[in-house]
């Protein structure tokens, strides 16, 4: 009798999704971005209103949900496919403007060049995403599909070679040449460390027992970051894949994703891939009609960064507080249960089954030889296009912040950028040159840590950006640490009195030596890492600390006890009454002269009448240090 | 806080319903807590005596992972939800600010729910819509760039939706306004 192979399981699974995804073709399609970026930008609504002029139109016309493509700063986005055009993307679509597309385009054949943001295939009218600037420096591996399949069916991620790797790994490779593969590639950790995912697997695969387990770390701590979440709402089996062939390598028949609470899309985006890939056998018992046998479940997180610690994860996982251990051992040898489990983060998973289809060659290929591959950021905060970005190892800083994200917005100095999240650092203009890696960024006092990117521009406060995660990191400190729990505190106190104006000069020291000594007393990487904030914005922003205890100033007009707001009688129109009725405490009144000012005893400096004096006045101002002009 | 009439068998209800469902094994403690807390908004100290009796084990271990993690809650929540984003990038363009304006309108605390239990204000770390910080969940529906104006602006939605209501239910904005004059 002739056995049935994997790959030839796989291939007949590939030909009925791309049957069917290439039937979706002849008719016109429409695709909208309803990940968590598009959804808060009202993409539901734009959903609606398709679905209503389709109808009222009598079009035959498919609408799908995709995931997010990384230009978060254009959402809600839609791609419109219509046979004899190419693809078109539109940027911040809203309700009339997703009726004049059906109007335009759907129903008659204009696709309203004005509006279109970029053409998908390559053709004569429209530029197409090399066009662009950024196009010249990203690289995607794992967010290549991210955007433009529907997470929400299998098919989709199938006919665009998912699963192959799987099949690839399951018929044609012992579990010794995966890890060789693996350690070849050079794919190192993308949680944070950068540990070598060869070596982890290896040392779990060589650890004899009956029971492992694969857990993926989907806790995403930093409070200013989301990509693993991007890349579970928009490509959720590209994960699972890579799971399972761990989990093959290994020998583990059970596996968890440990995903936030806080992340409801994607925990349902999961859970339905989960049942998908059930239902066709590629979870359960003898996959592909191999002996391998696993299954996966999702586990809720409840909201502790230390969690996304691999030891606090694991207790939690168990029913206990979230408190890490000293190692080792190591997870591979003990862990969930005192079994040994393979734990890697969601991107680290996504890697892998490109890494086997296309070879750890290719993938070496990409990178610098010491962190191969690409590397994944959300890049938020003074920047112009805010969004999820992939770019290739070794890119610096500044492409990233200057080509990719074009630049601060508002014709504003750029001033830092923060890396890293609480663990990471800020760096300023002089160290934008550096390449992103993990061992450069080291170097330098930062991270690359979870891939959370911020731009800081000059009305940022450095002293008051290092107090914000020295907050964070000490309100989630799990207490283990007498270090990490009372000197973070101390710190937290020292500068707080900073940014209050009662700083003394001698407090600089007391805080480098109180870094020093957190990162000697800590077990785990929260506490090893908490000062890293303070260190680099000491390093590189020591004339802001000064300012701030010897002048009682905040240069960039942030810190709260610092500042006054004041009206300038020279600019103010008599005629407007905007910012009185803005002020929410009634500290604005009208001179007997007619212009307004402020009642400095009153005002809770909420910013609202900065925000509302009309632009061409422009008469608010902040003032540091809080003295008010002699008239 | 007290409980309201009637809480008491709902809390006792649910706990026994989850507890059955999910068996009594210390490693369901989380899941739950979690369960519980979908169900009635908050953990209040009787669900956790009684989970702690189910799972046997100390209600100490109980309330020790219920305050460990941020998830949990142990005052009800509001009507109506407000979660203020303090994430990196809403913070530095104003999300305490966001945070004061609602605590000065509010009369409460972040963490904390008013008397009425009407509104509840927490905050929460980046939802994934840094492009348009700062934001805040009301009631899960993210609203972008809050200023004070903007806060002021979604109380008085809220503020305008009850008082028609209240009108419905029979009770004219005419008698509210006499009886607020005769206080
Ligand atoms: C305080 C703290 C928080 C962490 N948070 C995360 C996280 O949110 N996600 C993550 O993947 N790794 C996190 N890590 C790193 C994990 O401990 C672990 O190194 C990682 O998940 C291993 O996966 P990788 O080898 O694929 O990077 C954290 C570590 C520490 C010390
Ligand atoms: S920091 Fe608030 S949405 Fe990201």
């Amino acid at each position: 009798m002739k056995v049935i192979t994997a790959v030839e399981r796989y291939t007949e699974l590939k030909t009925k999704a791309q049957e069917k995804v290439n039937s979706l073709q002849d008719k016109p399609l429409v695709r909208i971005g309803t990940a968590t970026c598009g959804l808060a930008a009202g993409a539901l609504q734009v959903k609606e209103t398709f679905e209503e002029e389709i109808k009222n139109k009598g079009l035959d016309v498919r609408i799908q949900e995709v995931g997010c493509m990384g230009h978060c700063y254009a959402e809600p986005l839609a791609i419109i496919s219509k046979p004899g055009f190419p693809s078109f993307c539109y940027g911040k679509v809203d309700e009339g403007l997703a009726k004049l597309l059906v109007d335009s385009f759907l129903e008659n054949d204009d696709p309203c060049y004005e509006y279109a943001m970029v053409a998908l295939e390559p053709n004569d009218i429209f530029p197409t995403f090399t066009d662009f600037p950024r196009d010249a420096y990203e690289k995607k591996i794992i967010l290549e599909h991210c955007g433009f399949i529907d997470p929400g069916d299998i098919e989709h991620y199938i006919a665009h070679e998912g699963y192959a790797a799987l099949a690839k790994a399951l018929e044609e490779m012992k579990p010794e040449e995966i890890i060789s593969e693996m350690t070849a590639s050079g794919l190192r950790g993308r949680g944070g460390a950068g540990f070598p995912v060869g070596k982890k697997w290896s040392l779990c695969k060589d650890t004899p027992d009956e029971v492992k387990y694969i857990i993926c770390n989907a806790d995403e701590g930093d409070p200013g970051a989301f990509m693993d979440r991007n890349v579970l709402e928009s490509n959720p089996h590209q994960v699972i894949e890579g799971m399972l062939i761990s989990a093959y390598t290994v020998g583990a028949e059970k596996g968890y994703i440990y995903i936030r609470n806080e992340y409801p899309l994607a925990i349902q985006r999961i859970e339905t891939a989960l049942e998908q890939a059930r239902e066709i056998g590629l979870l359960g018992d003898s996959i592909f009609g191999s002996p391998f046998n696993f299954d996966l479940e999702i586990f809720e997180g409840s909201g502790a960064f230390v969690c996304g610690e691999e030891s606090a994860l694991v207790s939690s996982m168990e029913g206990k507080m979230g408190i890490p251990q000293a190692r080792p051992p190591y997870m591979a040898v003990s862990g969930f249960r005192g079994r040994p489990t393979v734990l890697n983060n969601v991107k680290t998973f996504a890697y892998v089954p490109t890494i086997i289809r296309k070879g750890a060659d290719y993938f070496k290929s990409v990178g610098t030889s010491d962190s191969s591959g690409t590397a994944v950021f959300t890049l938020v905060g003074k920047v112009a296009n805010t969004g999820l970005v992939e770019v290739p190892m070794g890119t610096t800083l500044r492409q990233l912040i200057f080509d990719i994200g074009e630049g601060i917005p508002a014709e504003k100095e750029f001033k830092a950028v923060q890396i890293g999240g609480p663990s990471g650092g800020c760096l300023p203009e002089t160290k934008l040159d550096i390449p992103i890696d993990f061992d450069s960024l080291a170097e330098a006092g930062a991270i690359m840590g979870s891939g959370g990117l911020v731009v800081l521009d000059e009305d940022d406060c450095m002293v008051a950006i290092a107090r914000y995660f020295l907050e964070f990191t000490q309100q989630e400190s799990c207490g283990k640490c007498t270090f990490c729990r009372l000197g973070t505190k101390h710190m937290l106190d020292i500068l707080t009195r900073i940014t209050q104006g009662k700083g003394e000069m001698a407090d600089l020291e007391i805080l480098q030596e109180l870094a020093e000594d957190i990162k000697m007393g800590s077990l785990c990487n929260l506490g090893k890492t908490a000062p890293n904030p303070i260190l680099t914005t000491l390093r590189y922003f020591r004339d802001e600390y000064e300012a701030h205890i010897l002048e009682g100033r905040c240069p960039a007009c942030m810190c709260k006890d610092l500042i006054l707001y004041y009206i300038v009688p020279e600019k103010c129109s008599k005629l407007c009454n905007v910012c009185v009725g803005s002020c929410p405490v009634e500290a604005i009144y009208t001179r007997e002269d007619g212009l307004k000012a402020i009642d400095q005893e009153k005002c809770v400096k909420c910013d609202n009448c900065l925000k509302t004096c009309p632009p061409e006045h422009d008469a608010v101002i902040k003032l540091s240090p809080p003295v008010l002009p002699e008239d | 806080m007290t409980l309201l009439e009637g809480e008491r068998e709902v809390i006792l209800k649910h706990v026994k319903e989850i507890l059955d469902d999910r068996g009594t094994s210390r490693e369901n403690l989380i899941p739950v807590l979690q369960q519980v807390q979908d169900k009635l908004g908050y953990l209040p100290d009787l669900a956790m005596q009684k989970i702690a009796a189910g799972l046997d084990i100390p209600t100490v271990d109980v309330y020790g992972i219920a305050t460990f993690y941020n998830q949990f809650r142990m005052n009800p929540p509001g009507d109506h939800q407000f979660k203020v984003c303090m994430g990196t990038a809403c913070y530095m363009v104003g999300g305490n600010i966001a945070i004061e304006s609602f605590e000065r309108r509010l009369e409460i605390r972040e963490g904390e729910t008013t008397p009425d239990r009407k509104f509840s204000l927490e905050r929460v770390a980046c939802v994934g819509c840094c492009t348009m910080a700062p934001v805040v969940l009301v009631d899960e529906e993210v609203e972008g760039h809050v200023t004070p104006t903007r806060v002021d602006g979604i109380l008085l939605a809220f503020e305008t939706e009850t008082e028609k209501e209240e009108g419905k239910n029979g009770e004219g904005i005419e008698e509210k306004e006499e009886r607020r004059s005769d206080a």
